[in-house]
């Protein structure tokens, strides 16, 4: 059967030993990235989102599953032609960019490995790349912990860059940054997805931030998707629970979004239960809405308008 | 305010450094009445924490220049060297509630040790089983469900969000006047910040505490605090209550802070403010958000004063009281 999916998770699970236990990291994860999306994944820390980051980028197997791009199966170990194509930014640059090399150095090492068009020297197209992410020339012979946070950021954008990818994993690339500054680097983002036709998959857990940059969005808890769609959708009527207790978390600046968030209550119980498991859906014990089959069966994904779905045995009313 | 339990008047700080001496506190004026939720707004490096640090009487040094006046009840804190004053004050009349729990928390001892040792500092408690039954007590209130179990852990087998209660409890339980906290649960998820925000709302409102929250995150000065001030390279540059702030924000800086937050009902990306926050051993001269301030002009260079807007709402611009 010929895939004709862009980028494609199947059935993921990954899981780890802990001391005597498994920690199911992933259970049953399930994605479908078309080409020249932003597809945002949220989720509180702990959900798996990272998780999925390092798997997409062949950093660690799967246990089960499997992973398709342009309907090649990735295997683990790479050649450089497929590496290339999944470059990542995380979130604190001050620790993913080498204190010991300087700019030029950082973002000339993918240029070197990955071979880059000879007409040029390689501190022309570092200069290049730096210009392209608005980061000075002049800035090329210093090292990071000159640059500011936003510039370094800018830096290791010009590093992913570098490789040429098709795909862009971000993972909480504004989160250390500063609200002033973060505007900035999210519509450098959206400005070189367009330019360069990228497909980005980013993960945060900044509601606001999600809601201006992607298209489609997988909303994770505890290893599993249990809400995707299109953005528009999922802000406007949440189905499943814990969608609606994210949403209702996001601190707002006025009353217009204040009223738009999903009604929402806060009990002892979503304390409480943070520190309980259940067999069936894994929000049950946070829920207001759960009872018996809750804490038993795994809710089916359920289809409610244009791809958006939810696994939810109770899903919430639109209104 | 009625009843004023703290109050900042021109409150300057220099370090003395090598470079020159860096005047990173430039004339706050600040007051927090009892009972009440107040929040410190700004960038980061505009000197919010640093406040806070001189409210606890934290800066000291050789290089520490701190002129002005800080009276907490009646007491002047600046360059107060009773001891028995700052004990009383740190151990139980000002707590504070950290950024990120599991750093905060010493991780070589069991929450049951920390929180014993801080109710034996400032409670009146006779015995270290009195100290439990009260950790005990004060735990459940943060709906922390067996307590027990909690107080035999150490911080590093906590959840952030565990922590953040352990933490709140801490800050809580000798009945502080005023309790500071700095970026709290922002270094946690969203849900776990609300979570936080709503328990020191709930907490502090019962026992009458008053807050001071300092935060980037103007979502959180909205749905948590009654009044705000707005710092910028150490000084206030706005001050009203929240309604007003972000009905009517007067300041340059103010309006380019709310626009640039991303708004959770979509629409168009938000607005950066063009530029950093300057060097303060040669900060700009007169209104120092003048060099990012896109409505600048040449008097901008002079010294700015408060002006009021209405009864609690002051702000230091020209442009203010020139509006229709």
């Amino acid at each position: 059967m010929n895939d004709k999916r862009y980028l494609a998770i199947n059935d993921i699970t990954k899981h780890y030993r802990v001391h005597q236990t498994t920690v199911k990291a992933l259970d049953g994860v399930n994605l479908d990235i078309r080409k020249g999306d932003c597809v945002g994944i949220v989720g509180e820390s702990g959900s798996g989102k990272t998780t999925l980051a390092k798997l997409l980028l062949g950093v660690e197997p799967a246990t089960t599953g499997s992973m398709t791009f342009n309907g090649i199966v990735l295997p683990l170990k790479r050649d450089r032609s497929l590496r290339k194509k999944i470059q990542v930014v995380q979130q604190n640059p001050m620790l993913t960019l080498n204190p010991k090399r300087t700019i030029k150095q950082t973002v000339g090492l993918p240029l070197r490995i990955y071979g880059f068009n000879g007409a040029k020297t390689l501190t022309q197209k570092v200069g290049d790349l730096l210009d392209t992410v608005g980061l000075a020339r002049e800035l090329m012979d210093r090292y990071p912990s000159a640059l500011s946070g936003g510039q370094r950021q800018r830096a290791a954008l010009a590093r992913a860059l570098a490789a040429e990818p098709e795909i862009i994993i971000l993972d909480e690339p504004t989160s250390a940054l500063d609200v002033s500054v973060q505007a900035r680097i999210l519509s450098l983002l959206k400005d070189l997805q367009e330019k360069f036709s990228l497909t980005f998959l980013f993960i945060t857990h900044d509601l606001s931030v999600i809601r201006n940059m992607a298209s489609s969005l997988a909303v994770m808890y505890r290893g599993r998707i249990i809400e995707a769609g299109q953005t528009d959708s999922i802000f406007k009527a949440p189905k499943h629970h814990y969608t609606a207790m994210l949403l209702s978390s996001v601190p707002v600046v006025s009353l217009e979004e204040q009223n738009a968030k999903p009604q929402w209550t806060w009990t002892r119980a979503l304390f409480e239960g943070e520190e309980k498991y259940s067999n069936g859906c894994s929000f049950a014990p946070r829920c207001p809405s759960s009872d018996e089959p809750c804490w038993k069966l795994v809710p089916e994904e359920q289809e409610f308008a244009n791809r958006h779905v939810a696994k939810c045995h109770h899903p919430r009313s639109s209104s | 305010m009625i009843d004023t339990l703290l109050n900042i008047q021109d409150l300057h700080l220099k370090f003395d450094l090598y470079e020159g001496s860096s005047h990173v506190l430039n004339g706050v004026n600040l007051g927090i009445g009892k009972g009440e939720r107040v929040a410190i707004v700004g960038e980061s490096g505009c000197g919010k924490s640093t406040a806070v640090r001189a409210i606890l009487g934290l800066l000291t040094g050789r290089n520490v220049n701190l002129e002005g006046s800080i009276r907490f009840t009646g007491s002047e804190l600046i360059n107060n060297s009773d001891k028995k004053l700052w004990r009383d004050i740190r151990s139980r009349r000002i707590s504070m509630i950290f950024q990120d729990p599991t750093a905060a928390l010493n991780p070589v001892f069991t929450i049951r040790d920390q929180l014993v040792n801080v109710i034996r500092r400032g409670s009146n408690v006779k015995n270290k089983r009195q100290a439990i039954d009260l950790a005990r007590s004060a735990l459940k209130r943060v709906a922390i469900a067996d307590p027990d179990r909690i107080l035999d852990t150490y911080p590093f087998q906590l959840s952030g969000g565990l922590a953040q209660r352990v933490m709140i409890t801490m800050a809580l339980i000798n009945k502080p006047e005023l309790v500071l906290a700095d970026e709290p649960g922002s270094a946690l998820d969203v849900t776990v910040q609300e979570q936080t925000l709503h328990l020191m709302r709930d907490l502090t409102e019962e026992a009458g505490a008053a807050v001071l929250i300092i935060t980037h995150n103007l979502g959180v000065v909205r749905e948590f605090a009654q009044r705000v001030y707005v710092m910028y390279a150490g000084s206030i540059v706005e001050e009203a209550t929240v309604e007003d702030l972000f009905n009517r924000p007067k300041h340059p800086y103010t309006q380019a802070l709310i626009n640039a937050v991303p708004k959770l009902t979509g629409g168009d990306l938000p607005t950066a403010i063009e530029g950093v926050v300057p060097d303060y051993i040669r900060p700009p001269k007169g209104c120092r958000f003048h060099t990012r301030c896109p409505l600048a002009e040449e008097r901008c260079r002079s010294p700015q004063k408060m002006i009021n807007v209405s009864r609690d709402h002051r702000v230091a611009c020209f442009l203010a009281t020139e509006e229709s």
